[in-house]
């Protein structure tokens, strides 16, 4: 194998000297001078009910305010994968925090004391809060007008229920798969919801020029479905995609919750009822938590069969989501998971109906992970409990029914080549497995906890990725994308990738963060498919650009193409050891010829990627068909636990993680996402805890109360670990792995709690408290 | 309103202010200076730590008003025309992600350093935190703090 200079290779991130210098500029850090405006949303007071007045008159008479907007002014509905959200709550509300109104003064605060004198006045209408509720026969209707919303044709919504979407996969037979297994179990698992809490919370700026130009600047991992989310929603008031243009600066994080669209079309909408202002709208930390998308809550109902040698026969997987008050993104959460929740597992007979449950709770929508981390929490206690009822090692019954390259999935379609056993081998070896562990304390018990995983990126067949690439006069490059450097590294791995075909370092590509006026498409910086989708981009931009070098020489030179490659920013031959000419000679200047003319000129390349062989034209009865999936990326966890008898308190003594990145374009920023989403992940289990009332209002929105962990909360020793089973379409064999390194945490954690104690629980989070009562209680098994 | 001065990385820099502006806010939208970030505004993160008098602080808990006459030292400061060594290891041991908390990291970073060279990773840890870090899973910044004390050792 060819050895590269720049892929593979533990280069610095591009970006760097811009963040720890504070010279990169976030959305909230440009200024927009005296034609700044301010908005600030006027929240819901009620989880559901109907709106039967707005009293805006005391708002408009305090000075500095602008004006005040309501519903009536903006009648349009929008969403990703289903229309089904509102600008401004309509006719109701659908859950409380929900925007009925906003005040735009001149002044932050000015807006803020106006939005406090805005009068709602409600009938309440009954609240669901919990999806079981909601499916039964007599609970309120939340969108009554469901069947007419327009959806993606992979969802199945069933008008006058609240089940927004019912992903069904059908495969083998599965009462005979039951009939072949000697043990059966059988329980429920749940998984509350969770925030992403990205330390920057949402912001954006509307500006509606005097041409009829909309510019909207905002914190985003996705520019270009903005654009057209916000072309497509005010279309009514003319707009069409050239009028819109979405700037993306530096993200503070994001994690799924800045994917799609939420509050940014706020100021949007309100910009083009105030032209020739900008309009700001900064969400609170509070907001942040109580109306932006929320990962979604899931009661989860297992049924395994497997033989006494252990092999599984059977499942019977139902998933019920609590997807909140609308799911236009988060449907395909609900989607994507019944695609998968057979897990990383070689099983013949098989039934999953995932179901996507209105309730009138803020909406669910995407978060790290996709609903996978959810799924497995409840599979991957399964699957060790049925181990240990066997009494077979849980390690080793994994091994016996992992899924390898070539197996069916749950639809139908191949598994992808990857490094399940290697993973498995490397992390048991890591935690030493085998050996039996004891507490030096003895107030102190010890646990292991193991744990696989898998995810598929969840997009539209048809999403796209596309590059431009430019040359400058000294042969460095402006590489010009569209995904987003929410802090997994992009930047960095794509010029790493451009440095790799054109031989040009890092450090001399510049990747500047995207505006869609300028920048080529890019669907989402989401899924994890990024460095596979716009890596395989940047590296045909690349090869376009190498391409046109490479012709250029020939046409003036004539040495023959396959002679000619570059090497050390110059092009080189290797029938003519002597030639050798700078890239920085000719890239935009061209090549002088004898006779004093040039040839050549300006070299940029372009590229785009599109899978073009996945289709979501699966059977809606069974699944069976389609190939709704382009690959997985697997993996293995393995911690050891320590739990203090007394007071439940635990804490991570060791905990290893591996992931089959395919190739490991940068082998220093993978470690980094090991190191970060694991974290992320052992908080679900560990630390967070979303409570809400019985009216539907979240109770601790804020981070005093929501616990994410602190510098005190780091486990004693990560051990990351990467696997590299190459990925055939892959850019040098990549895939991604950032959501997919949250996965195993919190079962993991679960499993090493039944490991050391004997204890089974099957609902997160798994705080010290709960662990303590089941100890003083006595109890083996908690709900 | 009141006029308010303050030496500000090293310049005396004058302002207008009212008695409820947030030293966050006047920093950030009277004077120019944009690395400390808003977070929550309730001095739960640390995104928007600055040192002030030498003394890390959350700029959002602190009313610009209060400030008169006192020294104040943002993360421009620190870099001014060459990063410290601190910052350089940020960059080597990617100790930032998303690099939105990494102004009120390094500042909280520097204070420790400038007052104790040598802390353990038990007194690395507490003195982080106050800052939340929601990408790295902080064990990148424990190490860069660490190289750095070695370094200075050598």
């Amino acid at each position: 194998m060819k050895k590269h200079k720049f892929i593979g290779q533990p280069v610095i991130r591009i970006d760097g000297r811009e963040k720890v210098s504070g010279a990169a500029v976030f959305t909230d850090d440009i200024d927009f001078g005296a034609n700044l405006l301010y908005a600030e949303v006027v929240t819901s007071t009620q989880a559901h009910a109907l709106i039967k007045a707005i009293d805006t008159s005391a708002a408009e008479c305090i000075e500095g305010v602008v004006k005040v907007f309501t519903g009536k002014d903006f009648p349009y509905q929008f969403g990703l994968y289903m229309k089904d959200r509102y600008i401004f709550a309509q006719e109701k509300v659908r859950f409380y925090g929900e925007q009925v109104a906003a005040v735009v003064a001149r002044s932050a605060q000015v807006a803020k004391q106006a939005a406090r004198l805005v009068r709602v006045e409600y009938e309440p209408l009954p609240v669901v809060t919990d999806q079981m509720e909601a499916l039964e026969a007599d609970a309120a209707l939340i969108h009554p007008g469901l069947g007419e919303y327009e959806h993606v044709p992979w969802f199945f919504p069933q008008s006058q229920t609240n089940i927004a979407h019912w992903r069904k996969i059908r495969k083998g037979d599965l009462e005979d798969g039951f009939k072949q297994a000697d043990y059966v179990l059988e329980d429920t698992y749940q998984v509350p919801r969770y925030a992403h809490c990205a330390i920057e919370t949402h912001v954006a700026i509307g500006k509606f020029d005097h041409s009829g130009r909309l510019t909207v600047w905002s914190s985003s991992q996705s520019p270009h479905t903005q654009r057209n989310l916000f072309a497509e929603a005010l279309a009514p008031l003319g707009l069409t995609h050239k009028d819109v243009r979405v700037i993306t600066p530096h993200v503070g994080g994001g994690f799924g919750g800045k994917a799609g669209v939420t509050m940014e079309i706020i100021p949007a909408a309100l910009a083009t009822k105030l032209r020739g202002y900008a309009v700001k709208l900064r969400w609170t930390r509070e907001q942040e938590f109580t109306n932006t998308y929320q990962r979604l809550g899931v009661i989860a109902k297992f049924c395994m069969g497997v033989t006494k040698d252990g092999f599984i026969t059977a499942l019977d997987h139902k998933i019920y989501w609590d997807a909140g008050a609308y799911v236009e993104y988060g449907a395909n959460v609900v989607n994507a998971v019944g695609l998968s929740a057979i897990g990383p597992y070689r099983i013949p007979n098989v039934s999953i109906d995932s179901i996507c449950v209105y309730t009138n709770l803020p909406p669910g929508g995407p978060y790290r992970g996709f609903g996978y981390s959810e799924m497995l929490y409840g599979l991957e206690s399964h699957i060790d409990r049925i181990a240990s009822h066997l009494g077979i090692d849980p390690v080793q019954f994994r091994r016996m029914n992992a899924i390898s390259e070539g197996d069916t999935t749950a639809y139908g379609a191949r598994m992808n080549p990857n490094g399940l056993m290697e993973a498995i081998d490397k992390v048991t070896a890591a935690i030493d497995w085998d050996k039996p562990l004891a507490s030096a304390n003895p107030s102190k018990v010890l646990g292991k906890g193991f744990a696989l995983f898998w995810k598929a990126p969840a997009m539209p067949p048809n999403a796209s990725s596309s590059a431009f690439l430019k040359f400058n006069e000294d042969a460095s490059i402006n590489l010009i994308i569209s995904g987003m450097d929410i802090g997994q590294g992009y930047q960095t791995v794509m010029a790493q990738i451009a440095a790799e075909v054109l031989s040009i370092p890092p450090i001399k590509i510049r990747v500047e963060t995207p505006d869609t006026d300028r920048n080529p498409y890019e669907w989402q910086t989401v899924a994890s498919h990024i460095t596979w989708s716009c890596g395989n981009a940047v590296k045909n931009a690349a090869l376009d650009a190498r391409d046109q070098i490479l012709a250029l020489i020939n046409r003036v030179h004539h040495l023959p193409i396959d002679t000619l490659y570059l090497e050390d920013e110059a092009v080189k031959c290797s029938n003519d050891k002597r030639f050798h000419l700078p890239l920085r000679d000719f890239v935009i200047n061209g090549i002088m010829t004898g006779d004093g003319t040039f040839k050549g000129g300006p070299i940029i390349g372009r590229g785009m990627f599109m899978p073009e062989f996945s289709s979501t034209k699966g059977n809606p009865e069974t699944g069976q068909g389609g190939h709704p999936n382009v690959h997985y990326t697997v993996g293995a966890g393995a911690l050891i636990l320590e739990i203090d008898r007394e007071t439940g308190k635990m804490r991570v003594l060791k905990a290893a993680e591996a992931v089959d990145a395919g190739c490991a374009l940068n082998p220093d920023l993978i470690k980094g996402q090991i190191t970060g989403g694991l974290m992320q992940g052992l908080a679900t289990v560990l630390y967070e805890d979303m409570r809400f009332d019985e009216k539907g209002r979240m109770l601790n929105p804020n981070f005093t109360d929501y616990k994410i962990p602190t510098s005190m909360d780091v486990p004693d020793e990560i051990i990351p670990i990467i696997v590299e089973v190459a990925q055939p379409d892959g850019p040098y064999g990549a895939r991604g792995i950032g959501e997919h390194t949250m996965l195993p945490a919190a079962p993991m954690v679960a499993n090493a709690i039944a490991d050391a104690l004997g204890i089974r629980i099957k609902s997160m989070p798994i705080t010290a408290e709960k662990v303590a009562l089941a100890i003083i209680n006595g109890q083996k098994d908690v709900q | 309103m009141r006029q308010v001065t303050i030496t500000l990385n090293g310049e005396s820099r004058s302002c207008l202010v009212k008695p409820n502006e947030t030293l966050l806010d006047v920093l950030r939208d009277k004077l120019g200076v944009k690395s400390p970030k808003c977070g929550c505004d309730h001095g739960d993160c640390g995104s928007c730590a600055v040192l002030l008098n030498g003394k890390s602080v959350r700029s959002c808990l602190i009313f610009a008003i209060e400030c008169e006459g006192m020294e104040i030292r943002t993360l421009e400061g620190v870099s001014g025309d060459k990063l410290s060594a601190l910052q350089e290891a940020f960059i080597e041991f990617n100790s930032f992600q998303c690099g939105y908390c990494a102004p009120g990291v390094i500042i909280t970073a520097t204070e420790l350093l400038e007052t104790n060279p040598h802390p353990s990773l038990d007194e690395i840890k507490e003195a982080l935190s106050g800052n939340l870090c929601r990408c790295t899973g902080y064990t990148p910044i424990f190490d860069a703090i660490m190289a750095v004390t070695k370094k200075e050792d050598e």
